[in-house]
């Protein structure tokens, strides 16, 4: 039985005529880390409240189909017992501070609080995540008072201070420096490999395709392409579609058009970038000079 | 319309020092890039330009005007900016008001506001929602009405903070169209991204901030090839530069064209 199990999951939000998820069917393991992409409008975040619980149980709507997140069935349960087992990231971290707490540390200890966790514990859980997200150093700000970017890790941290089953992020990483953003995938990595359950919406592709385990590509609410990362991210049918595509892919695409790229497989990283395009080129003495 | 900033200094009523003597100047219609680490300070000094803050020390002018001296109100006139987070913008119940209210504002003559509003939807694809809710749009719809109704208000100065955040590769490329269509008419934009290949792409000129200091100032492909500064500011070269650099290109190369050119006259 797979850890998360979406049958024929159709969802509306209330008011609105036309479905944001259309007839979903997905299947991830415990410990899976599964980055999702698609376009804007592609229904992401409505698959992350989905994972969640938030819908229907807040968003209300009409949904069909049957969720499965571990061990729990969505229709048979309340977002109470959900938050104890699922962890969501938002979109806009603005939306997720609490704006009860003055610091950063009393913010990230709010949800151990309020599942009533001893308070030593809580102290010794607030420290470690602050160390694993590197933001020790704004413990004693106040959480309006941080960058776009750092909020954005102390919402994270939030989250992850939970040691949820399964850790919802929904561009978790929109607003951060980019080797921060690096940063931060390392981190969601460990977590999976601990044995968390990630899924992640995310843009960066260069990232999920050194980080992620399965790539899902969501387009007008369905499932357009899924599967190993490099494969869906190399697709021709990615870029015909308005997905974004790494540099490095649309690149060695061009390239490959014009006989400079001898490879078969199209590069996403940079290491298979440089790989690929070395066959293309003399011994490194030669290289760039001819001006 | 230049900007000149001469050692600025600001301190947050916390005590925290979040700019530590910036001296920078901005000629008319430059397009410039702002990048650095998260809390670099660069929110901070873009607020400066339209009066949201005022100095703790040094200086800030608008053209002949001293920010210090001016109300936000009238700055208005002369610097556009469009907030990181559109929930902190955006407040009329439609699309079509929301974008009219700066220009309107400002007291230009009702064609004029009538002609601005329209191209203004029209350059960010707006024209088919003017009667929504901006709340009723998705956040990545919200920002690009965050963006329409500052182009509206048609100043010499445009400040974009984080324009790309959380956007697909359309909308993408539809504000690379509309920061196009500024430089064209001569407008000065200041753009802050993390988006380092949007950035090498589409700008000129980019400032690498660090700690509430200017690290790197200059022309674009200067400034983006210094892997080992910029990675003091927590920045990494555009991909394509990444890779130039790796592959032992003697000259720094910023986007596809440059890198095929490269690639062609030295490959096999």
């Amino acid at each position: 039985m797979a850890f998360i199990n979406l049958q024929n999951v159709t969802y509306k939000y209330p008011l609105i005529k036309t479905p944001v998820l259309q007839d979903i069917n997905l299947q991830i393991d415990e410990g899976e880390f599964v980055a999702v992409i698609g376009p804007n409008g592609a229904g992401k975040s409505t698959l992350c409240y989905t994972l969640a619980g938030f819908v229907p149980h807040f968003f209300k709507g009409e949904i069909s189909g049957s969720v499965e997140v571990a061990g729990m069935e969505s229709s048979k349960s309340t977002l109470d017992e959900w938050i104890l087992n699922v962890g969501l990231a938002f979109q806009n971290p603005f939306n997720q501070i609490s704006g009860a707490k003055y610091t950063v540390f009393e913010e990230i200890a709010f949800g151990l609080e309020n599942i009533g966790t001893p308070r030593e514990e809580i102290k010794s859980r607030v420290q470690e995540a602050l160390k694993l997200t590197g933001i020790l150093d704004l413990a004693d700000r106040s959480p309006y008072s941080l960058s776009g970017g750092q909020q954005q890790r102390v919402a994270l941290t939030s989250i992850l201070v939970m040691q949820p089953r399964l850790l919802v992020l929904d561009e978790p990483t929109s607003q951060m420096d980019p080797i921060g953003t690096r940063e931060v995938f390392g981190v969601i990595r460990k977590m999976a490999e601990g044995g968390m359950t990630v899924v992640m919406v995310e843009h960066k592709v260069e990232w999920i395709a050194q980080f992620a385990d399965r790539v899902i590509a969501l387009k007008d609410g369905s499932i357009f392409l899924e599967g190993k990362p490099h494969e869906v991210l190399t697709s021709d049918a990615l870029a015909e579609n308005g997905f974004g595509i790494s540099r490095y892919t649309s690149t060695a695409r061009q390239a490959k058009k014009q006989g400079l790229w001898k490879k078969d497989r199209l590069p996403v990283t940079l290491d298979e970038a440089v790989e690929g395009f070395a066959l293309t080129l003399p011994s490194p003495e030669g290289r760039g000079q001819s001006r | 319309m230049k900007i000149e900033i001469k050692d600025l200094r600001f301190t947050y009523p916390t005590g925290l020092e979040a700019l530590r003597g910036v001296s920078l100047s901005l000629e008319t219609g430059e397009q410039v890039a702002i990048v650095g680490q998260n809390g670099a300070g660069k929110t901070t000094l873009v607020r400066h330009f339209n009066g949201l803050l005022k100095p703790t020390s040094g200086s800030v002018s608008i053209g002949d005007w001293d920010v210090t001296k001016y109300a936000v109100a009238k700055l208005a006139s002369r610097v556009g900016y469009v907030f990181q987070n559109p929930d902190e913008q955006l407040f009329s119940r439609d699309v079509i008001t929301e974008v009219t209210f700066g220009p309107h504002n400002l007291g230009y003559p009702r064609e004029k506001v009538d002609e601005l509003v329209e191209r203004a939807l029209s350059l960010t694809e707006l024209n088919d929602k003017t009667e929504t809710n901006p709340y009723d749009l998705s956040p990545t719809w919200r920002k690009m009405v965050a963006l329409a109704s500052v182009i509206a208000m048609d100043t010499p100065i445009v400040i974009l903070d984080e324009p790309t955040t959380g956007q697909d590769a359309v909308n993408v490329a539809r504000i690379a169209h509309v920061i196009a269509e500024l430089r064209q008419e001569g407008k000065t934009v200041i753009t802050i991204t993390h988006d380092i290949d949007f950035c090498a792409e589409n700008f000129e000129r980019v400032i690498a901030l660090a700690q509430g200091k200017v690290l790197l100032d200059g022309p674009a492909a200067e400034v983006l090839g210094q892997e080992e500064i910029l990675a003091q500011t927590y920045v990494d070269p555009p991909q394509l530069t990444r890779l130039g650099k790796r592959l032992g290109f003697k000259e720094i190369v910023r986007n596809q064209e440059e890198f095929l050119n490269v690639i062609a006259r030295s490959g096999r």
